[in-house]
């Protein structure tokens, strides 16, 4: 038996986002259940979010975001041969997603499997994404994020339904140029079973349930240690991060992980405030959307961070293409 | 630590947490009526109280404290309690 020889490093060459046209306001949700623009506000950072039609699917999303990622980083659908797709809310349990998304991008019989981490779904994806790259098993792939949490959300429940929304992002990893440095670094990740009730769809007819306290203490208490580390195996300071991407959970607890991690507020990720918490889309998709703004820097290094249900979590720094 | 110490502690934390001025953060005063702070502040205050005063404060717990004077009597009860 004999070993592949895979890439010396990985990296992201394009970014792909995608956000239903449907916006939802604080004011319209306010209209059908007892909360406010003020109140949604103030304790999660929303102003509005993005949910999809009732025939739009997940798929749909992902091939959406996906197409745009493949068509941005100038290579074809030939040239990808693995397809990730980190959700946890997949149109059906079976089949997966990911093959779905790449017979419709035209992708021909790549590997392909969906990824359940919840919200930290896409920095699993992208952490094994990474080292399929690097053993070998994979040249370049194309890693998605994309949910529709709306059909998990209880529409009269004024604690998540002012929360979630629908969206998906991509990246597509490719290997690093011999002797270029790497463009995705080590990732540190974990759970946290014992909390697993804390964010949870217990059973097929229910829905997505939280305890709000004990999630915004776990994740303002352990996540940026968690974030640091990153850093640290990457050999990057967090004063030279450009951007600090973490998963769009709620505008105060990514606020309070900045401000623990030392980020300033200017480089902290904030695309909550109109997209909402997309669980593992939140991040390709705020990535996507700073890169079209062009609010990333080419070149510098950034710092994603996914986190929620399981408790799951993980980070890595990643150069921006 | 006096009652006095940790008043003045909990009003630092409360400051810097809330954006309330520490000389409001007097024992009678409810968190939620009168200093107008939410139930994730609350969460940060009791993270923060952890730090300083070594006390930890679960969830259950920190509902039932509605007054800072309940905050200082939880602090002074359970200081020195091994962690």
């Amino acid at each position: 038996m004999r070993l592949t020889e895979g890439a010396q490093g990985s990296r992201i060459l394009a970014f792909g986002g995608y956000q239903p046209a449907n916006v939802l306001t604080n004011e319209a949700l306010a209209a059908t259940v007892d909360t406010s623009d003020e109140w949604i506000r103030s304790r999660v950072g929303i102003e509005s979010r993005r949910l999809a039609g009732p025939d739009e699917t997940v798929t749909d999303m992902a091939v959406a975001a996906g197409g745009k990622a493949l068509a941005a980083s100038g290579l074809s659908a030939a040239d990808i041969d693995l397809v990730i797709v980190a959700t946890c809310t997949p149109e059906v349990m079976i089949p997966n997603t990911a093959a779905s998304v790449a017979t419709r991008l035209g992708i021909t019989a790549p590997g392909a499997y969906d990824l359940n981490a919840a919200c930290a779904g896409f920095c699993y994806a992208l952490g094994t994404a990474s080292d399929a790259v690097r053993a070998g098993s994979a040249r370049n792939v194309l890693v998605i994020g994309a949910e529709k949490l709306s059909q998990w959300v209880d529409w009269t429940d004024r604690a998540t339904c002012i929360i979630f929304a629908d969206g998906a992002g991509a990246v597509v990893v490719g290997p690093v140029a011999d002797g270029d440095p790497p463009g995705i670094g080590p990732v540190v990740w974990g759970s946290a079973g014992d909390m697993a009730d804390k964010i949870a769809i217990p059973n097929r007819r229910s829905y997505m349930y939280q305890e709000g306290q004990a999630v915004f203490r776990w994740a303002t208490t352990t996540m940026h240690p968690i974030a640091a580390q990153a850093c640290e195996r990457a050999g990057v300071a967090v004063s030279d991060l450009s951007a600090f991407v973490p998963h769009q959970a709620n505008l105060r607890i990514i606020e309070a992980i900045a401000r623990k991690l030392g980020v300033p507020r200017e480089r902290l990720a904030d695309d909550i405030v109109h997209s909402g918490n997309t669980s593992s889309a939140s991040v390709p998709l705020a990535l996507a959307r700073m890169a079209e703004r062009g609010d990333l820097k080419s070149g510098s290094p950034a710092l994603l961070l996914g986190f929620g249900a399981g408790m799951c979590y993980a980070a890595q720094v990643i150069t921006v293409p | 630590m006096t009652d006095q110490e940790i008043l003045a502690g909990l009003g630092e934390i409360v400051e810097e947490i809330a954006g309330v001025p520490a000389d409001e953060v007097t024992p009678n005063k409810s968190f939620v009526d009168d200093l107008d702070i939410d139930s994730l502040s609350m969460v940060e205050i009791a993270v923060a109280a952890q730090d300083k005063f070594g006390v930890e404060i679960p969830d259950d717990q920190l509902k039932d404290l509605t007054t800072v004077q309940d905050v200082v009597n939880f602090v002074t009860k359970n200081a020195g309690d091994p962690a």
